[in-house]
C-alpha cells in the first residue's frame, strides 16, 4: 500500500516535472518535440529526425552518466533509513575519488588485485568520511548536515592536495592510472560503439543487492530502519542506537566511495583536479527522494536523472538550451517534496470519482 | 423536547468496514449526554463526523431543529459546536490567551489585540469558576489547567454544543472532581454537552442520558439515574463483565528487585527521585501510587536504563544492574510495558509481525548469521496473535500504526509476558483503553504474579492500584511516603498519603 503511494507519486512528480519541461518550451517559443528528441537520442542514439538505427556508444555514455548518481542515491537513501541526513556525499565521493587515484598510482601493478584494491581504497575514504559526522552525531549529537557540509569542503581541498604531490601530476589532473589499476574494459567498449562503460556497472548492481540485502534482509537493517522509524523506541528496546548511527553513516559514505572510484577509475582513468563541487551528491538526494527510498528505485530514479544529463548536450545541438534537464530535474524534486501536496489532490480526485460511480446509476435521466 | 443535536440513522462506511451502522443520538437542551463504547466501537468516528472531518455515508444531522451540512471544522464552529479533543491541541510556548485566540485574533490597528482577548477570557473564567490566568504560558501549567484552556477556546467562539472527548483520561482524581463541577456548571448557563468516555462511574456522577455503541452499531440509549454501571458495562461489551479483579491471596518469595538509596534526576536536572527504597518480591504485585509527576517517571526510566542514576543501588535477583545497558536487562530477566507506547513500546511503523521481536531480533531463531528468518518470525507472530487476541486489519503483517491502541497495548504485554521475565515492569498499562481490554489485561498481570513473577505496577490511576496491588508505596515529591498492604487501606487514606497531607513513614 505504502509502496504503491510512493510509486504513484514519483510517477506523477516525474509526469509533473516534464509538463513543466514542455511548457517552458512552449512559453519560449521552442519545439517541445526536441525535447523528446533528445531524450530518446541520449537513451538510445536513435535519430528521429533523420533516422538511423540505434547508437550503442549512447546506451553505454547514459549508463555511465547513471552510474555514479545511482550510487549517491544509495548513499543518501541508505543514511535516510536510519533518519539521518547525508548531504556529505559530494565529499565522500571525491575522497573516494582521490583515494583510489593515489591506490593506482602509487601500488604495484599486479592484475585484478591492483585494480580491486584501488576500488577498495575508494569505498574505504568515503566510509571514513561518513565515519567523522557518524561518530561526532552520536558522542556529541552534533547536527550531521552542518558536519557533513564542511567536510565537502574539507574533501574537496585535501583531494586537490592529494592529486598534485603523486608522482606525474600537473596542477590540473594526475598522470594516466596503469592499466591494471582501470576498469575500462575492451569488452565493453567494443560492445558499445567505444563508449566509456566500464566494469563498475557490476560494482554499481552489487552496491543496489547489498543495499536491499542489509536493509530488508539482516538483522542490521532491521535495526537501522527501526532507529530511523523511532529512535527512542529502539534505544527503549535495548539496540545500540548510537553504534547504528555511526555504522549507517559509514555505509552511506562507502556507497558514496565507490562512486568516487568508479568515476577515477572508470570514466576518467586519471585524477581531476576540480575547482567546485560536480553536484553528485546533491543529485544523489534527488535520487533518493524520488526513488522513495527503496533499491528498485533508487536506481530507475538514477537512469532518469543520468538521461537528463546525456541529453543536455543533444538538446542543445538542436537549438534547445540545455538549462532545460535541470529545470525538469529540480521541477521533478520539487514535485516530490510536495508529496502531501499532490497526496490530498490525489485523495481528492478518488473522492470525485467515488462520487461520479455513486451518482452515475441515477444519472441516466440528466444525461 | 428540544434537542441541540440529533444524529439520526447515521452510516458511515470505510473502505472494508462499516464505523456507524444507523446510529441515533439524540442530545437534549441543556443536558449532559455520555457516549460509550468500547475502543474502535465507531464513537470517534460519529464525532468527527459531527465536527465535520467526515461526511456520513447516509443519515441527517439536525441542530437545534433545523438539518444541516457540516462540510468542515468551520460550519460545526458556526454551528456553535465546539470539541475538546483527548490530546489538547495547543501551542506550547504561547499563553493562554494567544493559544485562545489563535485563527481568530481580535485586531486593534492591524495588531493582534491581546488585552481586549484576555479581559474577555477572564470573564468567562470566572463565570465558570475556571480559575484560568489569561497570560499563564501553557508549559508552565498542569494538565488539567491546560484542559480548562480548551474549554475557554470552546467557549469563546460561542459554543453552545460541547464535545468532551475522553476528558479525565489524563487527569488526577482531583482535577476530575473539579471537571465535573465544571461541567455541571455549564450545563445551568444553558450549554448541552455530549461526553465520550469508557469510565461508567463518571457516567454515573454527572450524565443525563447515555447511548452505547458496540462495533459500530447503536445499541440503546439509557436513563443514567435508572441504570446501573453493571448494566451499561454489558450494553458496551455485549457480555457479563467482571468488575471487581480476582486474585487469590498474597505469597511473596524472594526479593526479585531492590533498589537502594535511589537518586535520579529529572530531565530539567533537578532530583526527581530522593533516596527512594523499595523491594519487589517473586508472586507479589507492587504498586506505585502518586500523582503524576512525583519521581514515577525517574524511577521507571532508572530501573529500564533509559536514564542514569545519580547515586544509589538497583538490584535484580541480588546483582547490581545500576549501570548495566537496557538491553543486558532485559536479558537479565527484565519486562517492561513503557507508559508511552508510541514513544517507547512500539516502531509505528512496523508490522505488527516486526514490533513482536524487538528485544531479540539479531538473535536465534529469529536471526541467523545476521540474517531475518522470515518464517520463524512469521510463526511466532502468528502465535502470540491468537494467544493474546491481538486484532488487526492485516493480521502479522498489519502496519502498527493501523493498528487500535488497545491492540497495540495488546501487542505490547504479549510481546513482554511470552518472553517470561521475572520482573515485570508495568507503566500506566490500561490508559485510554476500554472495559473490555482492562478486564484482560489486569488478569494476565495476576496471572504472572501468580507464576511466581514479580510484578512492578506503575499507575495514575487509584483504582487500578488498589485493585492489582498486594502492596503499595506512594510517592509524593520524590520521597517514599508510606507504604501499606493494599488490604488495609483505601482510596482516602492513599489520597492523604498521595497529596502529601499526611506523612508516610520513610523506611520500615
Amino acid at each position: 500500500m505504502k509502496n504503491k503511494d510512493a510509486l504513484k507519486i514519483s510517477l506523477l512528480a516525474i509526469l509533473f516535472g516534464v509538463l513543466l519541461g514542455v511548457v517552458i518550451l512552449l512559453l519560449t517559443g521552442r519545439d517541445p518535440f526536441y525535447l523528446f528528441y533528445g531524450l530518446v537520442r541520449g537513451a538510445s542514439g536513435l535519430d528521429l529526425i533523420k533516422g538511423g538505427s540505434i547508437n550503442p556508444r549512447y546506451i553505454g555514455e547514459f549508463i555511465v552518466a547513471s552510474m555514479p548518481i545511482i550510487l549517491t542515491g544509495l548513499s543518501v537513501a541508505f543514511a535516510y533509513r536510519t533518519g539521518l541526513f547525508n548531504i556529505g556525499a559530494e565529499g565522500q565521493l571525491m575522497v573516494g575519488a582521490c583515494a583510489s587515484i593515489a591506490t593506482a598510482v602509487l601500488f604495484p601493478q599486479i592484475p585484478v588485485v591492483h585494480m580491486l584494491v584501488s576500488v577498495l581504497a575508494g569505498i574505504l575514504a568515503g566510509a571514513a568520511w561518513g565515519f567523522l559526522p557518524g561518530i561526532l552525531k552520536s558522542k556529541f549529537n552534533l547536527h550531521e548536515v552542518v558536519i557533513c557540509i564542511m567536510m565537502n569542503y574539507i574533501g574537496m581541498y585535501l583531494a586537490n592536495y592529494v592529486y598534485v604531490q603523486l608522482p606525474g601530476s600537473d596542477t590540473s589532473r594526475t598522470a594516466l592510472i596503469p592499466e591494471s589499476a582501470s576498469l575500462s574494459n575492451s569488452f565493453f567498449e567494443s560492445l558499445t560503439n567505444h563508449s566509456r562503460l566500464n566494469l563498475g556497472i557490476f560494482f554499481v548492481i552489487l552496491a543496489v543487492l547489498a543495499y536491499w540485502f542489509i536493509i530488508e534482509k539482516t538483522s542490521f537493517g532491521y535495526g537501522l530502519r527501526a532507529t530511523g522509524f523511532n529512535k527512542e523506541g529502539a534505544r527503549y528496546a535495548g539496540m545500540k542506537v548510537e553504534r547504528n548511527i555511526v555504522y549507517s553513516m559509514m555505509i552511506a559514505g562507502a556507497m558514496a566511495g565507490l562512486a568516487g572510484a568508479i568515476i577515477s577509475l572508470g570514466t576518467f582513468n586519471y585524477g581531476r583536479v576540480l575547482s567546485s563541487f560536480e553536484n553528485y551528491g546533491f543529485d544523489g538526494i534527488a535520487v533518493a527522494l524520488t526513488g522513495a527510498c527503496n533499491a528498485i528505485g533508487v536506481v530507475l530514479a538514477g537512469l532518469l536523472f543520468g538521461l537528463l544529463k546525456v541529453a543536455q548536450p543533444i538538446l542543445q545541438s538542436v537549438g534547445i538550451p540545455k538549462e532545460i534537464g535541470e529545470i525538469i530535474s529540480a521541477a521533478i524534486v520539487l514535485f516530490v517534496a510536495m508529496q502531501y501536496g499532490i497526496r490530498i489532490i490525489l485523495n481528492k480526485l478518488s473522492k470525485l470519482r467515488h462520487k461520479k460511480d455513486a451518482k452515475e446509476p441515477k444519472g441516466e435521466k440528466s444525461v | 423536547m428540544t434537542y441541540a443535536v440529533e444524529l439520526l440513522n447515521i452510516t458511515k462506511d470505510f473502505p472494508g468496514i462499516r464505523a456507524n451502522d444507523n446510529v441515533t443520538v439524540r442530545l437534549k437542551q441543556g443536558s449532559i449526554h455520555a457516549l460509550l463504547g468500547e475502543n474502535g466501537a465507531g464513537k470517534s468516528t460519529l464525532m468527527s463526523i459531527l465536527f465535520g472531518l467526515y461526511q456520513p455515508t447516509s443519515g441527517t444531522i439536525k441542530v437545534n431543529g433545523k438539518e444541516v451540512k457540516i462540510n468542515d471544522p468551520n460550519d460545526a464552529t458556526q454551528l456553535g459546536i465546539g470539541m475538546v479533543h483527548q490530546h489538547f491541541k495547543l501551542v506550547e510556548c504561547f499563553t493562554v490567551t494567544e493559544n485562545i485566540i489563535l485563527g481568530m485574533e481580535p485586531t486593534k490597528f492591524g495588531m493582534v489585540d491581546i488585552k481586549s482577548a484576555a479581559k474577555k477570557i477572564e470573564e468567562f473564567s470566572k463565570m465558570y469558576g475556571l480559575n484560568v490566568d489569561p497570560y499563564a504560558k501553557i508549559s508552565d501549567i498542569t494538565v488539567g489547567m491546560q484542559q480548562r484552556v480548551e474549554i475557554l477556546k470552546m467557549l469563546y467562539r460561542n459554543a453552545n454544543i460541547l464535545i468532551f472527548d475522553e476528558p479525565t483520561a489524563v487527569l488526577t482524581p482531583q482535577e476530575i472532581e473539579d471537571l465535573m463541577e465544571i461541567m455541571q456548571k455549564l450545563i445551568k448557563e444553558g450549554k448541552s454537552i455530549l461526553l465520550i468516555t469508557h469510565k461508567l462511574n463518571e457516567i454515573k456522577q454527572v450524565a443525563d442520558e447515555c447511548s452505547v455503541l458496540r462495533r459500530g452499531k447503536y445499541i440503546g440509549t439509557v436513563n443514567v439515574a435508572e441504570t446501573s454501571t453493571q448494566q451499561m458495562a454489558e450494553m458496551m461489551v455485549g457480555r457479563e463483565v467482571n468488575f471487581k479483579v480476582e486474585k487469590g491471596p498474597h505469597a511473596p518469595g524472594e526479593v526479585v528487585l531492590e533498589t537502594r538509596h535511589l537518586n535520579v534526576k529529572n530531565s530539567k536536572g533537578v532530583l526527581g527521585l530522593k533516596d527512594f527504597n523499595l523491594s519487589v518480591r517473586a508472586g507479589e504485585i507492587v504498586g506505585i501510587a502518586g500523582i503524576d509527576g512525583n519521581g514515577q517517571e525517574e524511577l521507571v526510566h532508572a530501573l529500564s536504563g533509559l536514564t542514569s542514576v545519580e547515586s544509589g543501588e538497583i538490584l535484580l535477583k541480588g546483582e547490581n544492574i545500576t549501570h548495566t545497558s537496557i538491553r543486558d536487562r532485559f536479558d537479565k530477566g527484565m519486562g517492561h510495558i513503557p507508559e508511552d507506547r508510541h514513544k517507547h513500546g512500539l516502531i509505528l511503523d512496523f508490522h505488527l509481525k516486526e514490533n513482536f521481536i524487538i528485544h531479540e531480533y539479531d538473535r536465534k531463531p529469529y536471526c541467523k548469521n545476521m540474517i531475518m528468518q522470515q518464517d520463524v518470525m512469521d510463526a511466532y507472530a502468528d502465535k502470540l496473535i491468537e494467544e493474546f487476541d491481538v486484532r488487526s486489519g492485516e493480521g502479522k503483517d498489519s502496519l502498527t500504526r493501523s493498528m487500535s491502541g488497545g491492540n497495540q497495548q495488546k501487542a505490547i504485554i504479549a510481546r513482554e509476558i511470552e518472553r517470561s521475565p521475572d520482573l515485570l515492569l508495568v507503566v500506566q498499562p490500561t490508559r485510554g483503553l476500554d472495559v473490555g481490554a482492562i478486564e484482560y489485561i489486569h488478569k494476565r498481570i495476576i496471572a504472572e504474579r501468580d507464576a511466581g513473577k514479580a510484578v512492578l505496577l506503575v499507575s495514575f490511576e487509584l483504582d487500578e492500584v488498589l485493585d492489582l496491588s498486594d502492596r503499595i508505596v506512594v510517592l509524593f515529591d520524590g520521597h517514599k511516603n508510606g507504604e501499606m498492604l493494599a488490604k488495609d487501606t483505601d482510596d482516602k487514606e492513599l489520597g492523604l498519603y498521595m497529596s502529601g497531607s499526611k506523612k508516610g513513614s520513610e523506611d520500615e
